[in-house]
């Protein structure tokens, strides 16, 4: 059953967002992102709902995926909604006054506003990995932060130490499921006793997990060398990044959704 | 034949602690393998084979004597990449060879590190994949392939780079018997389709037995170096080092020491069943059928 988790929650099909550009896709996202907080009127964060619910139609990815992802971050959700609902103060009267608590309209306005912009914040970027495979996710990386190579930040390291990392994962899980297995059957005791005695029964797992991934990092590093690795220089690789027509079709969407916030922020009354 | 790998008095030792002895691994070896030759080295653990073998592309250096890999010195610095392609190297465990984590980007790798433009890379991937016959898991991810299948994508990463020589540092030890004749067969077909040199780390006898020439170490010295049938006739001496001969060897042998005369040098079944059943000719012993001849033969003996 380990065998069969999927990091990074990749859903494959052939839909348009599925076939962008994995670079576009992160452009997108981010573009998305800075769309939900320049948009600070009602009108412009139902602009940012409709754009996420037609990302979500496009992808063919199921409604039951948005539910599951924001799952993790309803305590955050309902945490920032009271916050605001509390403190934030306004120049009318406040609705309710219960001691020293006032809840002002504005409180009740910006809390509705916030979850909304935090759940399409969590949903839409949700999506990027939902239809980008980790390989395609880490070469996009790659290029994208290309440019910071000038300040010598290692760059092509780092999507290497990326792609180690997702090959291994499953590896090292079965690994996990073997040490468990071996040291149950030398009567370990893993599911009953206080947190405590849990967490120090991980211990006989987790040593030799270590000691074999530190092996497995020794073996690997020889392996590659063996196949003339060295680094970045002078390095090619076999599937080239391009742009299609269907990337700039998106990103023109991306800035005209970004133009038609601005414009609702400038020719909307304020709320607040 | 052209010298391809020539190894002349090298050393080796490592230190074990700081201030200690260093311990030898080898010293003084001679070695001279030719272009085109399928030759196996054997040898239990600790007896230098690994050891002898990462000095094949300069993963270790000897500290004396020298190393030439096709008239090259594998001390040149410069050197260096040039000898790592030309000899590719397949290790024991194929999870931990295996870089990316889709089977035809790891095939690239190696082609991607040398700097082969990309739409020559495409052909050779493909063609590596084809050699080794996974071309139809080419999108699959690597841990979800069986052992034998994951040996092979290591070995298609090798042979995209067109090395003339692979060695392979005992690559069936961790897999099934299938995945065992899987990845011989690759083995055997590279070496008779394409000229490759193969130099197969072993300690399996029957896999040692399909090449053209065995060489035995023991404690960091040849002690046999010759064709299957010339090394696997010398039992005894195998056997005080603590190695094992095919079971044919080793019937014969038997065979030999209670005095029967049977020629020394074989080795497959067929050849075993042959000089069995001269022997039971001779002695006047005949099988109850004649048509189950061969199978009556094999199940008095074993």
């Amino acid at each position: 059953m380990l065998r069969d988790i999927t990091i990074g929650q990749y859903f494959p099909g052939h839909s348009f967002i599925h076939k962008m550009d994995p670079r576009m896709k992160i452009i997108a996202s981010v573009l998305y992102i800075v769309i939900l907080f320049v948009a600070s009127r009602p009108l412009g964060l139902l602009l940012g709902i409709l754009m996420v619910v037609m990302m979500y139609m496009i992808s063919k990815i199921s409604a039951k995926m948005v539910a599951k992802s924001l799952k993790p971050v309803v305590p955050i959700i309902i945490f920032t909604a009271v916050l605001n609902l509390f403190f934030m103060t306004g120049p009318s009267e406040p609705l309710v006054s219960f001691g020293f608590i006032h809840i002002y309209p504005e409180g009740v306005a910006m809390a509705v506003m916030m979850a909304v912009r935090i759940m399409c914040l969590i949903a839409g970027t949700s999506l990027l990995t939902y239809t980008t495979s980790p390989i395609e996710l880490t070469d996009a990386i790659e290029v994208l932060m290309g440019p910071l190579k000038k300040v010598k930040v290692p760059v092509h390291e780092i999507a290497m130490m990326m792609t180690i990392a997702l090959r291994f994962i499953p590896t090292l899980i079965e690994e996990t499921d073997k040490i468990m297995n071996a040291q149950k059957a030398r009567g370990a005791d893993m599911e009953t006793g206080s947190l405590t005695q849990r967490a120090k029964a991980l211990i006989p797992i987790l040593i030799p997990l270590f000691v074999s991934a530190f092996r497995r990092a020794d073996e690997l590093a020889l392996a590659m060398e063996c196949r003339c690795y060295r680094g970045s220089v002078g390095r090619t690789r076999m599937k080239q990044l391009e742009y299609a027509k269907r990337d700039f079709v998106a990103l023109a969407v991306m800035l005209l959704c970004l133009a038609l916030v601005i414009v609702i922020n400038i020719y909307f009354p304020k709320m607040i | 034949m052209n010298d391809f790998i020539k190894a002349q008095g090298i050393s080796f030792s490592y230190h074990v602690e700081e201030g200690q002895q260093p311990v030898s691994v080898f010293e003084d070896l001679d070695v001279t393998i030719h272009e085109g030759e399928l030759t196996a080295v054997l040898g239990h653990n600790g007896s230098g084979k690994s050891t002898f073998a990462k000095h094949l592309n300069a993963i270790l250096l000897p500290s004396g004597g020298k190393v030439y890999i096709d008239g090259m010195d594998t001390a040149d610095e410069e050197k260096l990449y040039d000898i790592r392609q030309k000899v590719g190297m397949v290790f024991q465990n194929p999870d931990n060879q295996i870089v990316a984590t889709v089977v035809e980007e790891d095939v690239a790798f190696g082609l991607e590190n040398i700097g082969v433009p990309p739409k020559e890379m495409r052909e050779r991937v493909d063609r590596a994949l084809m050699d080794v016959g996974i071309y139809e898991y080419k999108k699959h991810a690597p841990h979800r392939l069986s052992g034998g299948q994951k040996q092979r994508v290591a070995i298609a990463g090798i042979i995209a780079m067109r090395p003339k020589c692979i060695v392979l540092d005992e690559p069936t030890a961790m897999l099934d018997p299938r995945g065992r004749r899987e990845v011989m067969e690759t083995i055997q077909k590279l070496n008779r389709e394409y000229g490759i040199t193969i130099v197969l780390i072993t300690h399996y006898m029957d896999e040692a037995a399909l090449c053209d020439r065995i060489i035995v170490m023991d404690s960091g010295k040849i002690i046999l170096d010759d064709t299957p049938k010339k090394v696997f006739s010398n039992v005894r001496e195998l056997k005080t080092v603590g190695l094992d001969v095919p079971q044919t060897s080793e019937l014969i042998y038997e065979f030999l020491k209670e005095g029967y005369n049977l020629p020394k040098d074989v080795l497959t079944e067929d050849e075993c069943i042959k000089a069995i059943t001269t022997l039971f000719r001779r002695k006047g012993i005949k099988p109850a059928k004649p048509e189950q001849q061969t199978e009556d033969c094999s199940q008095e003996i074993v």
